[in-house]
Order: C-alpha cells, then structure tokens, then sequence
C-alpha cells in the first residue's frame, strides 16, 4: 500500500480551511510474528492496523468504535508513538511524528496524552497521588516544589477529587475516582490531544456517566481535543462528533455521528447498530436484529478482498477479490464497501 | 400474572442471607433476599457490581466457599425442596442436573486440559447414567444444537482451540445437556464483543421457548434484560429494591436508584445529546451498612425518615399488581407515588429548595 493522501485527508482537507490538528495516512502497524532461537527469521504479521486514513480537528471528539481485536487500541497509540508504526504518516500540527525521534518526540509528547482503559493497572500502586500526578510536571520541567503541589491540587479539584489527597496511594480509592486520577495525570502538562482508550469500561453504570460528564465538562474548559476508542456504541454516540468504525485493521466507515447512526452504509455498521441492546422492552421487541454468523476472523491471515466478506449477507464474488476503496458516498461520510446502504 | 396461574413454583427463596467473614469484618452481600419463580418463567436480576446478584445465584446452588463465606439464613426452596437443607450429596444431584449454571467468563470456567466432549459427558454419564457412546450422540446433538460449525470434528478440540463466543456456547450445550429446569445465567455475555452478544441473546431466547425452562439473567446490562426476561429484580447493596414486570419497570419504575440507573447511560435510540445524570456517591461499605435505606445517602429524593428507619419491600401504589418497591416514598401516601422519572423537575425544585 502507498502512503499517499487519499479517502478521507485529501477529500477533508480541500473542503474545509483551517488545517486539521491530527491527519493519519495509511497509518500501518504489524506485529512480527518470528521463529527460531537464536536467529529469528519473521514468518509472518499480526496485521493489527492495515492502512487507516482519517483526520481530527481541533476541538472535537471523533469516536473510534470496533469489536475487540480489531486494531482500535492499537491505533490510538500508534497515533501517539507509544508504538513505532510500520507505514504511515501522523501528522499533528503539521509536523510528521512518525519522522521525529528522542527529544523533538519528547517535546511534542508533552502536547498529546493518553487516558487508560483499566484504572487499577495504569496507576503505580508504589507511588503517591501526588507523585503519579507531579510526574509529568517534573518530566516536562513546568513546576518544581511548592509550584508543583499547588498545581497538582488544582488539578485534583478540576477533576473532582478532594485536593488532600495527595500522600493517598492509588489502592485507596474507588475505580472511578482512580479514572479521575488518571484523567488528572494526563490534564497535567495542559495537552492539546488526548487519546482516551476506553476510559469507563472498566467501571460501574453509574460511575461511568460521572466519568463521561467530567470529559465532557473538561473538553469544554481547555478546548481539547478527544481520540474516544470504545466498544459500546451508545456512549460514543453520546459523546462524539464524528464517529469512525474498524474491523479488523481498516477503518470502514466514517461518518458524523447523527449520520452514521442514522444512515449506516456499511454493512458491519449496520450489523453493529442493531445488536446494541435497548433499555426499553417495547423497543426491543420490535426491533429487528443482524445476528452476524461466525467470529472476527485472524488478523495475522485475514481475509482477501473486503475484510468483511466472511461475515457479510450482502457479500458478492467481487468483495472476495478487490479491496474496496474507501470513498466519499455523501458529504463528510465514507465508507469502503461494494455494496453501500 | 404469572403469580396468579395455578403452576407450583419452582423456585421460592425466603430470606437468603450470605455473609462473608473477612479479617476486616463481616461482609452482608446478600441480606434478606425473597423472590419466587414459576417453571418457565424468565427473570432478570440487575444491578452493580458488589450489589450481590452473583452471591445470590450462587447462593442458590450452594457454591459459597466456606470459609469465608456462609449462607446464614433463608430457604431456598426448588422443586419442593430445601436446597440449603440438603447434604453435599443431595445437592450435587440436582446440580448441574435440575439446576445449571452459566457462568459469565467462558475463558476460565472450562476445564484446560479436557477436550469439549469430555467436559460434557460427565454431566451426562454422572447424572443420567449414560454409557460413553450415548453421552457422545447426545454431546454431538447438543453442540450442534448451540450452534458449534462442523461440531463433530470440533467436539475433540480443547477450549483454547475456540474463541470466546464459542466456549460460550459450549458452556451454554453443557448447562443445557441434562435439560435442567432452571437455568443461572451470571452475566453470560459480559465478556463477549456486541455482535456475538447478540447470538448468544438469540440462542438462549430461542432454547429457552423451546424447552421451557426457567431462566435467571443475573447483569448490569439493563439493555440485555429489556429484551430477555418477563420480569426484572434491582438490587442494591444486598437487598431487592424494586420487583416489576419486565414492561412496568421500564415504563413505571419507582425506587430512585432504578432511575439513577435508567438516567446514566446513554440510549442508542435517544434523540437528543441529553446531558448524563449519573448518581452521586459511592454504594455503601457492606461491611458497615448505614442506618435506614441503604440508598439514602446517594438520593436525591431522600427526607428525614429515610435515614432513621429501613423500608421494607411493599407493592407500590397506583401502579400493575406484583410491582413492589424498598422505598418509603413510593409506600402508601409517599412523596414518590405520583411522581414520574421522566418529568420530575418539581420534586428536583423542591429538594433544592429544601436543603
């Protein structure tokens, strides 16, 4: 596959006028999979992410939802460096980080952050809340001493927890005040750009919609901007503007989110859409559903075509031959499918 | 109702209560539960995690580990018996054999190192005396039955040879293999992607209609029970705070942490990007469970008597029969019976105004 600007950059970029914070092209990540001792020859690739175009202006929240295994996860932190991708350019702010190493990355990091999905793994059980918070301060050089508790109490105000909290450790709090830490954290250096990586499915329904109203709260306070990578399709429509779907590697659709949710024209969206179970008896027992046969299949042999063919009730002979193109079917939507709508 | 037809019920459980005792004290998980179940009927149980729905199924089967934890009072009455009056061997008889058991990780509840028929061929060899080449037939019959493509080859595979949705079919094939009468579902597709989530739905909605056989859905899901169950149980911190037909609790709920639960998650079908409602606060500490309603402390409607005294379970007024609620305000003549979830800015006003 060739990195050039295509589907959803180069179309995005021509109709709108201010340049878009976050541009990935063809951004490819392959795990090796290798065999051998000593010397290790590679015998093939988990083709975690194959070739994802699209674009994140400043200021919105573009949903990132997909089954698990389907790469969702691993685009994030491609995105952010965190792995070395193998095709592909991120451009953030203009500059390709894919071509920037040691400390011009460690600079550029200070402006994109990261939210973890699980609060009890991503917080070091050994150190302070006021240590886990202060880190990225002293890192990125910004506050020392007195400067850097008072900072680190706002911060903890900011996300709703008691600003002496600081000499807790992190077993001490609940899962949804240790989200709000973590959220803490990565507000600390004043990012531009945050990545949250499935931020509430580790915690309760209720505690869940605390979380969502704080991200929500905060995106409005210091103009960020949100990478929201999830499963479940209701809170990303809650919360997104627009709205992106993976299947295994490939972005397939990607829309605004009332058209999305309104108009799917990817069969996997649409399949997607209908097995979300609705709170409301009368509504579900109405509704019709896409029960999709079979499992996701491998991403290290997937198949040819159109990923989706196995699965798909509308697949043809032509979807097991040619990849289909990821192209514009309605202003500001995309979808890479033969047989759209 | 379902209550009112002439079916014995199979399952009646009076006062179950399960503690565990921990170095830090002793934890109520389950404190005075009562339900009953026709033959054949379906029930949701909901609530969050800690709220003690999977100590009550397993409570049911009696599958405590003891120490720590112990069934301290309560009957469990299942098929005309008291399963918490039976010794170990009289219970294993119906377990697994009149009373199955799906459990919600298909990754970690199959055995390893035993190959999928093995796994369901004990039941039947155990419980219904089969020889090996009948237990077989019916593993085959079953596998295939639950959906497993080319089953018989795949029938020999281990469990690490089949995806998650898969083992959950089996796990499912194994409940259903010595057609039990009631069925614990304990989070069955929390560990599933949506997609199959929606085939395992189908599949149990669809073998439950066909065999008849009673079903508890134990999840926090209020989607997954909408479209599954006739009738919904919400529990809170140990106890059964509302009871009501499945349509009732959703066009009619009363007790103010179902409302919490209905207003915090964000619907697929809403029309509008309506603000979250989350409920305040944390449940409360099994350990030291507060004075009163053990809601009280995170509601919003809450007065004075709400802390003093702890409700009962008593059917909610002006609403369908069968349809109870632990509330004083939905108690004859409380400040809740009239009001509706939905349109409930005066009670908001008020409780503003009051405090």
């Amino acid at each position: 596959m060739t990195v050039t600007a295509r589907g959803p950059v180069a179309q995005g970029s021509t109709a709108s006028h201010a340049p878009h914070l976050l541009e990935v092209t063809g951004l490819t990540m392959h795990f090796p999979i290798t065999q051998g001792l000593v010397f290790q020859r590679q015998v093939g690739a988990v083709r975690a992410v194959d070739g994802v175009d699209f674009f994140v202006d400043k200021g919105e929240t573009v949903g990132l939802v997909g089954e698990s295994g389907c790469g969702k996860s691993t685009t994030g932190r491609a995105i952010l460096q965190l792995y070395k991708p193998t095709k592909g350019a991120v451009l953030f702010d203009g500059t390709d980080l894919t071509k920037l190493g040691g400390e011009a990355m460690r600079k550029q990091r200070r402006r994109m952050q990261m939210i973890f999905q699980d609060p009890y793994a991503s917080l070091n059980p050994r150190m302070t809340v006021g240590n886990i918070i202060g880190e990225p301060l002293e890192v990125h050089e910004l506050a020392k001493g007195q400067a850097k508790l008072n900072r680190v109490q706002e911060l903890l105000r900011v996300v709703g927890l008691n600003p002496y909290f600081t000499n807790r450790y992190p077993h001490e709090f609940s899962g949804g005040q240790r989200q709000r830490i973590g959220i803490a954290r990565s507000l600390a250096v004043e990012p531009d750009f945050i990545v949250c990586d499935e931020p509430i499915s580790a915690l309760d329904v209720s505690i869940q919609a605390q979380v969502i109203n704080l991200l929500e709260e905060l995106q409005s306070k210091f103009n960020l901007t949100y990478l929201f990578i999830a499963h479940d399709l209701s809170v990303v429509r809650h919360i997104s503007d627009r709205v992106a779907v993976m299947y295994l590697g490939k972005i397939v659709e990607l829309a605004d989110r009332d058209e999305l949710y309104k108009r799917p024209l990817h069969p996997y969206s649409q399949a997607l859409l209908s097995a979300v179970p609705i709170p409301d008896p009368a509504v579900e027992t109405k509704r019709q559903r896409i029960i999709l046969t079979g499992d996701v299949p491998s991403p290290v042999n997937p198949p040819s075509g159109c990923h989706f063919h196995t699965r798909c009730w509308k697949a043809q002979a032509v979807c097991s031959e040619v990849d289909p193109e990821f192209k514009v079917h309605a202003p500001r939507h995309w979808a890479a499918c033969h047989f759209p709508g | 109702m379902i209550h009112s037809s002439p079916v014995p019920d199979l399952l009646d459980v009076k006062g179950l209560e399960t503690r565990f005792f921990t170095r830090d004290g002793e934890v109520h998980a389950v404190d005075g539960v009562s339900f009953r179940l026709a033959a054949g009927e379906t029930l949701g149980i909901v609530g969050e995690s800690g709220c003690g729905k999977s100590v009550t199924a397993l409570s049911l089967m009696r599958l405590i580990p003891y120490p720590p934890g112990k069934i301290t009072a309560g009957t469990v009455m299942f098929d005309g018996q008291d399963v918490l009056k039976m010794d170990d061997d009289e219970v294993r008889a119906i377990r697994g054999n009149n009373m199955a058991m799906i459990f919600q990780d298909p990754m970690t509840s199959l055995n390893p190192v035993l190959t999928i028929s093995r796994q369901i061929t004990e039941a039947l060899e155990l419980h219904l005396k089969m020889n090996r080449t009948d237990a077989r037939k019916r593993c085959l019959e079953l596998l295939e039955m639950v959906g497993i493509p080319s089953a018989k080859v795949r029938m020999d595979d281990y469990p690490h040879q089949f995806s998650g949705g898969m083992r959950q079919r089996v796990m499912i094939a194994m409940a259903l293999s010595c057609n039990p009468k009631l069925i614990l579902a304990d989070e069955p597709t929390t560990a599933l992607d949506v997609t199959i989530q929606a085939q395992i739905l189908e599949l149990l909605k669809k073998l439950a209609k066909e065999f008849g056989t009673a079903f508890i859905l134990i999840t926090h899901d209020l989607g997954v029970v909408a479209g599954m169950t006739q009738r919904i149980h919400v529990m809170y911190a140990g106890r059964i705070v509302e009871k009501a037909d499945t349509g009732e609790l959703f066009a009619n709920p009363k007790m103010p942490y179902t409302w919490g639960l209905l207003r915090s998650i964000p619907r697929l079908d809403e029309s509008r990007r309506a603000k979250l409602r989350p409920i305040e606060g944390l449940p409360p500490d099994l350990i030291n469970l507060p004075v009163g309603c053990c809601f009280a402390a995170r509601c919003q409607y809450k007065r004075d008597v709400c802390t003093e005294k702890e409700p009962e379970l008593k059917v909610v007024p002006k609403a369908k029969p069968d349809h109870e609620a632990r509330c004083w305000g939905t108690q004859e003549g409380g400040w809740l019976v009239d009001v509706d979830y939905r349109t409930d800015t005066t009670v908001m006003a008020a409780v503003g105004a009051a405090s």
